[in-house]
């Protein structure tokens, strides 16, 4: 894979905004929602029947921009790896679109946006939001954008469900689909993490409510969800090989400092994090995982029940947040539905980030199955594995 | 797998299965044969094996495939999901072929089992002569490396087969890339049979 180290250049953010009062955007809560906002960045270019369209979802932190630079930044977006030039998800093929989810705070409408009837941050004001609710917002950026039909949808973790709602919301919509390290619903396990990390932010005098905006934010709160986050999202062997016992070198002689590397970490993520996101944003966001059951009291064999598109499965056999066994279950559901589905467990030890991380295998699996969901069986001849 | 009948082995699959059939493969490797089936019948293919590697070689053929360990059943398939299901080379090598061709049976209206016959005369003369456990072409392993857990013969498997009032619709058997047509538990490198369940026991 050495022909794909190449990123794409500058990319800008575009917003699109619709849901305009009286059309606001019913939510699963029984309540309306509008305007709304969606920040949005695209890669690639759309081919004459815009059939190469690809949708990114992202996960519980992330935003609209996945791939390139922002002008002036040294990082690039979140997946740059998986997206570009003869990359997984290749944008010389394909038309790649990732939009910020609503309730976020990265471009689209959320807590933090200005609420046109008072005028005022939403703040607690916003409504619930689910991962339907997402992926219905999501629908009409696609409208508006002209595609019929997306090649395929992809995302982990909190993606991966908006890809599993995708499969039950707008079957049609798609002729693909790729959740990775993700459930069907979420376990009492996970929902337990993100309640601590609501509790933290719930804690901080700071938050006051909600109503914190103009004012300082409920930082420490915020930082320490971040840091129970990123706990979830590494694995005992991932620390130990990250970390081990090591102390930091300039041991404070505080009582309770950082003594040791794993802290000196967690505190880096956590109080990054807060230059970063909106504490309500969290708080809206984790609530919308935790509520997330594509069952709906159906069935295992219903849920996919008709479904044309083509699925593959990923999963990573160290991570315990999302376990393998979670994604099994999505594939019994595809089996028992009659879909036409892939799946591999990529052995890393890097835990529920592995979806971020193990970029070898992963490119090599999305590269393949999109090339034959875009051309067919190829058969044997065709290999360039 | 790969030795050197494969080509016949597979020829002889490829005989035995309709076109557009709906196959299951379990432990399907590569996917080199149902991507040959694919090929050549136009099968609507699955697989499922247990290895990593295997199931990333086998995405980059487009086929669609699961990572599974077939020791644990296909509980998630209806009854007669397929019209076949392949057990090529993978019935020694699983925990419990009983319960493994078992569940195939209950998956494929038909199935096909293959494997390398241990009592194959150069394994038998091995054993006999040498005193060693035999390593021949189909049996290329050394004991400490070997992926094959039981070791049977042609004789142990037909005789298994009628306890189970199996019917064997049809069988063939490969020695060195030639059909062997007579002492197949002698001459028999490979058995492949063609199985469906009997509805009622005939003699």
């Amino acid at each position: 894979m050495t022909e794909c180290s190449e990123s794409i250049e500058t990319v800008e953010t575009k917003y699109f905004t619709f849901a305009n009062p009286p059309n606001e955007l019913a939510l699963e809560s029984g309540e309306k929602l509008g305007p709304i906002t969606l920040a949005y960045e695209t890669y690639g270019k759309p081919n004459k029947q815009k059939s190469n369209a690809v949708l990114v979802l992202h996960a519980l932190s992330g935003d609209a921009h996945a791939a390139g630079f922002h002008k002036g930044d040294k990082n690039p977006g979140w997946w740059d790896v998986m997206i570009g030039p003869g990359k997984g998800l290749d944008t010389e093929k394909y038309f790649v679109i990732c939009s910020n989810v609503i309730g976020g705070c990265k471009g689209s409408t959320g807590p933090s946006s200005i609420n046109p009837k008072t005028n005022k941050p939403y703040a607690l004001e916003f409504p619930i939001i689910t991962i339907k609710d997402m992926v219905n917002a999501q629908r009409h950026l696609i409208d508006h954008l002209g595609i019929e039909k997306l090649l395929t949808v992809v995302g982990g973790s909190m993606g991966g469900m908006q890809v599993l709602q995708w499969m039950v919301s707008y079957p049609d919509k798609i002729l693909s689909a790729i959740p990775v390290a993700t459930a069907l619903k979420h376990t009492p396990q996970q929902i337990a993490f993100d309640e601590v990390g609501r509790q933290a932010i719930m804690a901080d005098p700071d938050w006051k409510n909600g109503n914190y905006y103009g004012d300082l934010p409920p930082a420490k709160g915020l930082a320490v969800a971040r840091m129970v986050g990123h706990i979830t999202y590494m694995s005992d062997v991932s620390m130990t090989e990250k970390f081990g016992r090591r102390f930091t070198v300039n041991k404070q002689p505080l009582k309770f400092g950082v003594d040791f590397e794993v802290e000196q970490y967690l505190r880096y993520r956590g109080d990054n994090f807060v230059k970063r996101f909106d504490a309500n944003s969290y708080l809206y966001i984790t609530k919308a995982n935790d509520y997330f059951n594509i069952f709906n009291g159906k069935n295992i064999n219903e849920i996919f029940k008709g479904l044309k598109a083509k699925v593959l499965v990923i999963a990573f056999k160290s991570d315990w947040l999302y376990p393998a066994y979670q994604s099994q279950e999505i594939v019994r559901a595809c089996k028992l539905a009659g879909v036409d589905a892939t799946y591999c467990e990529i052995n890393s030890t890097y835990g529920h980030d592995a979806f971020l991380l193990e970029v070898e295998e992963e490119t090599l699996l999305i590269k393949h199955f999109l090339k034959t969901v875009l051309n067919g069986y190829e058969g044997l001849d065709k290999n360039d594995a | 797998m790969t030795h050197n009948s494969n080509k016949l082995e597979y020829g002889v699959i490829l005989e035995w299965i309709p076109k557009h059939s709906y196959v299951l493969d379990l432990g399907c490797g590569d996917g080199e044969l149902l991507s040959i089936l694919i090929r050549e019948k136009q099968v609507h293919a699955q697989g499922i094996d247990i290895d990593e590697q295997a199931i990333c070689r086998c995405v980059s053929r487009g086929l669609s495939v699961f990572q599974q360990d077939i020791d644990t059943g296909l509980s998630e398939y209806p009854d007669k999901s397929f019209n076949y299901t392949i057990l090529n080379q993978s019935l020694q090598q699983v925990k419990k072929p009983d319960f493994v061709l078992k569940e195939a049976m209950r998956v494929g209206e038909k199935t096909i089992v293959s494997f390398p016959n241990f009592c194959y005369w150069d394994a038998r003369f091995k054993i006999f002569f040498r005193g060693k456990v035999p390593v021949t072409l189909s049996l290329p392993y050394e004991w400490y490396d070997t992926p094959n857990l039981h070791f049977l013969s042609i004789s142990d498997f037909v005789e298994f087969c009628n306890k189970r009032n199996i019917k064997i619709e049809n069988s063939a058997f490969i020695r060195k890339n030639k059909t062997v047509r007579i002492f197949p538990n002698l001459l028999g490198e490979i058995g492949i049979f063609l199985l469906s369940m009997q509805t009622k026991t005939v003699k």
